[in-house]
């Protein structure tokens, strides 16, 4: 095994490359089941590196970097493609479209959002009524989504069609140590996974899986492990940083994770209990290596974790998310700190893995 | 038997986190078995026999985790906020003990209540472990813990936390001890993270790649005072399952199993439940699919602290499996 020193030398480093990468990959549109722009990006980023790549029956890329030792640990690291957005589902008059949510998201966030529709990527609003002719009872309640309408304007009508998906359409910004875009949940995560194709250590058969259909129930990542059927499974995803102040002043017990407090690891959520075994493997690293790390508070939630570890005799599983405020809604906010040691992280574990890790049963 | 049910129950392994009760397992079972093995997820599977020209591939399964919580957040004065692991309700917190598995102990308090007719929510519970701040609190977020309550033997009724579902492993056991020959070739599974979501079960399931799947878990009962409508009554004899919330049982493996009990002169008694659900669920929907039921302990008092169960029952399970495997296993 490479010394210390050794791996921290090797770390790969998060410059301006790869934020352009990060850029181009927040900014493309690929809500669930549609994916095809990310992939397009995946693909020219990955091609050169890789010793098979793949795109499977439901639109996953399954990219094979090859070990250059014998009998390596099969690894499989799955990052999803795919984000929330919207989907078309009936056209009303002048240029109004009724639509549902793809994925989890808070419907209050919605009102006054701009946003993509289709594949011409047609830009669209999605309004309410103004101040001047509401009163105050209907301030104070919500406006229910059967409500809302994506507004293409007179004449939209013929610009878009039911069944066209929408997303937010935010543009990626950096500001200083922050960055900001509408897809950073999971973009961040195949931006690192991107990087880890390009730096595998020689000694692991890479397995990586840019998954699909994660945020409607981790559809892609179950048809990927299968395909793949490795030994353990990593998975790179964005998670919720509530660690905004409390309102009355008290402790938030609540905050899931902070920023700049390093890549957040997962003990448990509530698709997947980890394995022990993959914990104190990334424990150790981070410890040996002193790249920081948090845990995410255990609760509800989930990754592609969830339906790879059920796959086909079992496969040990963890995830390890760069923590993002305000998920799920037009624009996150994430740390370049928390990107970089999570990239460092991984690559590091990569470095320290081998067979031993696997020999003892789970406990 | 009540002493290994003791032990399995008083043992602390909650659902991701068997090895403890998987190594007491292991211990009954390796002298009596023909191959011991452990999956990627943690499952015991040990198989008795092989398939001889009139045997199946039959998979029983119990699962040997148990509900438990997690620590989500130590506090400024060193109280621990915490999560559930698996079907934990707040009313059977309060009050009660927990164990984590590093061996530190404390019990579980609440917030002042708003109104004192109002229910808690795990928001407003947390676990005291006598420490006065968080540097001194021995707690870590993600830590788990088990709930505790000794074992209590009324006779023919048993009380415990976790007979859901060590009641079963201790049937398995016993069934495993007692099977000395059998055409089939046949695996008792003890499975992980059934709590969570039938997880281990799934996986299992996969590897064993059974043709039969049988699975050994408890279900509620309709004989308390007011309780809801439910046929199954405890001292009735095992119930063997018609359906669950999740799972119509192969017909004709219910058929094969009340005629199995009737043949025997063992008591037994249909069950229908409403809600929850069973490794079974999990079986016969692995690979192409499997014909699958389960043979229930009647239990009262599910996920609480102290589950009730009739000995009685518990036998005359063992009985009802090891009866079943001494015959072809014909499905018409």
């Amino acid at each position: 095994m490479a010394s210390n020193d050794e791996i921290r030398a090797q770390i790969p480093q998060i410059g301006p490359d790869q934020i352009a990468l990060l850029e181009r990959l927040s900014n493309a549109v690929g809500v669930s089941g549609e994916e095809n722009e990310v992939r397009a990006i995946v693909l020219e980023a990955v091609k050169p590196f890789a010793d098979e790549v793949k795109v499977d029956a439901l639109g996953n890329v399954l990219v094979t970097r090859k070990a250059k030792t014998a009998n390596p640990v099969r690894v499989m690291i799955a990052a999803h493609m795919d984000e929330i957005g919207f989907m078309l589902i009936n056209k009303d008059e002048g240029g109004l479209f009724s639509f549902e949510k793809i994925g989890g998201i808070d419907v209050r966030q919605l009102v006054g959002k701009t946003v993509l529709v289709g594949k011409k990527r047609v830009p669209g609003v999605i309004g309410a009524r103004p101040i001047h002719f509401t009163t105050p009872e209907e301030r104070r309640n919500l406006i229910p989504m059967d409500q809302l309408r994506i507004d293409l304007g007179p004449g939209g009508a013929d610009l878009a069609r039911v069944g066209d998906r929408a997303t937010f359409a935010t543009r990626f910004k950096q500001a200083g140590p922050s960055l900001m875009g509408k897809a950073l949940d999971d973009r961040l995560g195949v931006a690192t996974l991107i990087e880890l194709v390009k730096h595998a250590p020689e000694h692991v058969e890479l397995l990586a899986a840019f998954t699909v259909q994660e945020e409607i129930g981790l559809r892609g990542a179950r048809v990927a492990a299968y395909a793949f059927n490795p030994d353990l499974a990593v998975v790179i995803d964005s998670t919720p940083a509530n660690d905004l102040p409390v309102w009355d002043g008290s402790e938030n017990a609540r905050y899931n994770t902070r920023l700049d407090a390093g890549p957040s690891i997962y003990v448990a959520d509530g698709a997947t209990l980890s394995d022990p075994r993959l914990l104190r493997w990334l424990f150790e690293t981070g410890d040996a290596l002193g790249i920081p790390y948090q845990l995410r508070q255990p609760g509800g939630g989930g990754t592609d974790a969830g339906a790879i570890h059920r796959v086909r005799g079992g496969v040990p599983s963890v995830s390890i998310s760069v923590p993002g405020r305000y998920a799920h809604t037009a624009i996150g906010l994430a740390r370049l700190s928390d990107w970089q040691n999570t990239l460092a992280l991984v690559f590091a574990a990569l470095m320290r893995l081998d067979d031993r890790l696997l020999a003892d049963e789970r406990r | 038997m009540k002493n290994l049910i003791q032990k399995l129950v008083e043992t602390i392994s909650p659902s991701g986190y068997e090895g403890t009760v998987r190594d007491l397992i292991r211990a009954e079972v390796e002298p009596l078995a023909d191959e011991v093995r452990v999956d990627a997820l943690g499952n015991l599977i040990v198989r008795k026999g092989k398939k001889g020209p009139n045997g199946v591939r039959v998979m029983f399964s119990a699962h040997m985790d148990e509900i438990g919580v997690m620590a989500t957040h130590i506090d400024e004065k060193g109280f621990v906020r915490f999560t559930t692991i698996g079907g934990v309700r707040p009313h059977t917190c309060v009050g009660g003990r927990v164990h984590f598995i590093t061996g530190v102990q404390g019990v579980i308090g609440m917030e002042r209540p708003e109104s004192p007719d109002r229910q808690p929510t795990f928001d407003q519970l947390f676990i005291d472990v006598g420490a006065t701040s968080r540097a001194d609190c021995p707690v870590k977020v993600g830590d788990i813990a088990g709930f505790t309550r000794p074992f209590l033997d009324l006779g023919d009724k048993i009380v415990a936390k976790s007979m859901d579902d060590r009641i079963a492993c201790a049937v398995q056991i016993e069934a495993l001890r007692a099977l000395k020959k059998t055409d089939h070739e046949v695996y008792f599974v003890f499975s992980v993270q059934e709590e969570v979501g039938l997880r281990g079960a799934t996986t299992a399931a996969y590897g064993v790649d059974p043709e039969i799947g049988i699975s050994v878990d408890v279900t509620g009962t309709g004989d308390t005072p007011k309780s809801g409508f439910m046929e199954v009554a405890l001292g009735n004899g095992p119930a063997i399952k018609v359906r669950d919330g999740r799972m119509l049982s192969d017909p004709r493996l219910v058929d094969l199993m009340v005629k199995t009990a009737e043949k025997a002169k063992l008591p037994y008694q249909l069950e229908i439940l409403e809600g929850g659900t069973t490794d079974a669920t999990a079986i016969q929907m692995a690979r192409a699919g499997v014909p699958a039921s389960c043979v229930s302990i009647p239990c009262r008092y599910i996920h609480s602290p102290s589950e009730m169960v009739d000995y009685r029952d518990v036998q005359n399970a063992v009985r009802l499996i090891v009866e079943l495997l001494a015959h072809p296993i014909v499905l018409k």
